[in-house]
């Protein structure tokens, strides 16, 4: 964890309402974790996975979905911003040999700088990605360079029609231990079809680091943060 | 002693328990203290009021619990907390690791009874020199807020309180009353040591998109720079109402909050949503103080407490 200045290097839209900030000034950080970015004009930061990352330079995908998302998107390159960098738990990548990366939506994020972990380290995951529809999907190429990907959209605008779990339970894919993100209705299925995995949650916070309870949730293991513990919980210790 | 800066004098007193400074990080926005020790070494902090203990542990409330506000926030936790047990055998030993000074155990219930057995849990617990009995929480249904707005009430059970423990007490208050002094005045009669305040002020954000209230039990507190000057009024009225030393919060996110702050009637002061949008708040405040304490001509923190009553 650390409390940094960012520059902002590029801020792109990537679809109507997904866009790409990239920055450098980070120290590493791990996939799976998240930072929290001040913005001029709102009192609490906001969280954001990590998306990508490599010397020094983030990248974070954030959709806009109110005030505070709304206002980044007019931010330009050269703004600095301060930033804690750091936070959270991180996926547990040493636990898959044959890694499958299920993402949802805006949810596929962090899941990229995991899929770029891998296979840095010569694993090249399986990905399944789902979208509502054609025009929401991202980072379909970025991860094709990198893993096997498919992309589902609920309306068959583009790959299977239907959603990542549908596909999971109608095809077979092996993997040994899969990393997920996305909407919790998509994780809730995910974990009922099967537990080998962890899922990373995402939560409105207070801190991000673990002081004001405010993203706790209750587990089958008790109450967890989901900004200390979390963000990455085990597919069996979650309620969903 | 700090001497961050010459030979400033900021160390304050607490029922004869010495401060290094008037700086301590306000309950439930601190954790149990050992969380802020990977931002910093946190023992140069006055104090550290620890987060609201219940004699059972508690879940609390559903998410979402944190609405954002342009100048704070709104915050309904519902007091969770692993019980008076576990504060003591676990949080206290983890928390001693990393700070050698005494801390306030902040103490919450649903009942009197609650209440008693939750404040003689902490009887043995020498890393506590005081209690600070919340009963100003507005996230507790058929507790807290309930507890510390009927003047008659606060005096029963304060007495009670004080029946139980062994510590000194410190009273809570909620700014969510007609008449903050009277209820300053009822602790007092009720055998209080000291008046901590303002807790959080009853607020509500709705979301524009589902025209739904954000917070998950739709009303909270609300804290953060915004309710600066409510609390400085405040503990102004309150430190001319009782006898009983008196710690400000409410809003406190820079040394010059803290001298006007003790200027107003505090003794010491707790600083609480800061550390959630910084982490390193307290750190800074208590570096910034030598400094400011040279620019307005003070040696010595002590000479201030009160000092805009003589105005």
């Amino acid at each position: 964890m650390k409390k940094e200045t960012l520059k902002i290097t590029a801020n792109e839209r990537l679809t109507h309402d997904a866009f790409a900030m990239t920055f450098e000034g980070c120290s590493r950080v791990k996939p799976g974790s998240f930072v929290e970015l001040s913005l001029d004009g709102f009192f609490l930061a906001r969280p954001f996975g990590a998306g990508d990352y490599s010397d020094g330079k983030l990248t974070v995908f954030y959709r806009v979905v109110g005030e505070g998302t709304e206002a980044m998107t007019s931010l330009k390159a050269g703004k600095e911003i301060s930033a804690l960098t750091g936070l959270g738990n991180g996926f547990r990548t040493e636990r898959a040999k044959r890694p499958l990366l299920v993402g949802g939506g805006l949810g596929v994020a962090p899941l990229y700088y995991l899929a770029e972990d891998f296979a840095s380290r010569g694993v090249r995951p399986t990905v399944v990605a789902g979208f509502r529809s054609a025009r929401d999907v991202i980072l379909r190429k970025e991860f094709a360079a990198i893993s096997d990907i498919v992309v589902t959209t609920d309306d068959g605008t583009e790959g299977y029609c239907g959603n990542a779990v549908s596909y999971l339970k109608n095809n077979s894919v092996e993997y040994d231990y899969y990393y997920a993100c996305g909407p919790t209705v998509m994780l809730k299925y995910l974990t009922e079809f099967d537990v080998k995995g962890e899922v990373s949650l995402e939560a409105r916070m207070g801190c991000g680091f673990g002081a004001c309870m405010g993203c706790s949730i209750m587990t089958r293991s008790g109450p967890k943060r989901v900004c200390k513990e979390g963000p990455v919980f085990d597919a069996a210790e979650v309620i969903l | 002693m700090n001497t961050f800066c010459g030979n400033k004098d900021t160390r304050t007193e607490l029922f004869g328990y010495t401060l290094k400074n008037p700086v301590i990080p306000a309950s439930g926005t601190f954790g149990f203290g050992y969380e802020f020790a990977d931002w910093y070494d946190i023992d140069i902090l006055g104090s550290i009021s620890l987060k609201g203990t219940t004699l059972e542990a508690r879940y609390g409330n559903p998410l979402p619990r944190i609405a954002d506000c342009p100048a704070g926030l709104i915050n309904a936790i519902g007091l969770e907390n692993p019980g008076v047990e576990k504060v003591v055998s676990r949080e206290l030993v983890k928390l001693d690791k990393v700070y050698k000074g005494k801390v306030i155990a902040n103490v919450g219930g649903h009942s009197f009874e609650e209440y008693t057995r939750t404040a003689a849990g902490f009887n043995r617990a020498d890393k506590v020199f005081a209690l600070e009995l919340n009963i100003s929480c507005p996230n507790v249904k058929g507790g807290g807020l309930a507890f510390g707005t009927d003047p008659k009430v606060v005096e029963e059970l304060v007495a009670a309180v004080k029946e139980a423990s062994v510590k000194p007490v410190i009273v809570k208050l909620s700014p969510n009353v007609t008449d903050i002094a009277a209820l300053a005045k009822a602790a007092e009669r009720g055998g209080a040591d000291g008046i901590s305040l303002i807790n959080t002020l009853l607020g509500m954000r709705i979301d524009l998109r589902t025209a739904r209230p954000i917070i998950s039990v739709k009303r909270g507190g609300y804290s953060g720079k915004g309710v600066f000057p409510v609390a400085v009024n405040m503990v102004y009225a309150v430190s001319e109402a009782v006898a009983l030393p008196v710690i400000g919060m409410g809003g406190v996110s820079s040394a010059r909050d803290v001298v006007e702050m003790m200027y107003a009637g505090a003794s010491a002061v707790m600083v609480g949503t800061a550390n959630l949008v910084d982490p390193y708040a307290c750190k800074n405040i208590i570096e910034e103080l030598p400094a400011l304490m040279e620019e307005l001509g003070i040696d010595k923190l002590t000479d201030i407490i009160g000092r805009a009553h003589n105005a």
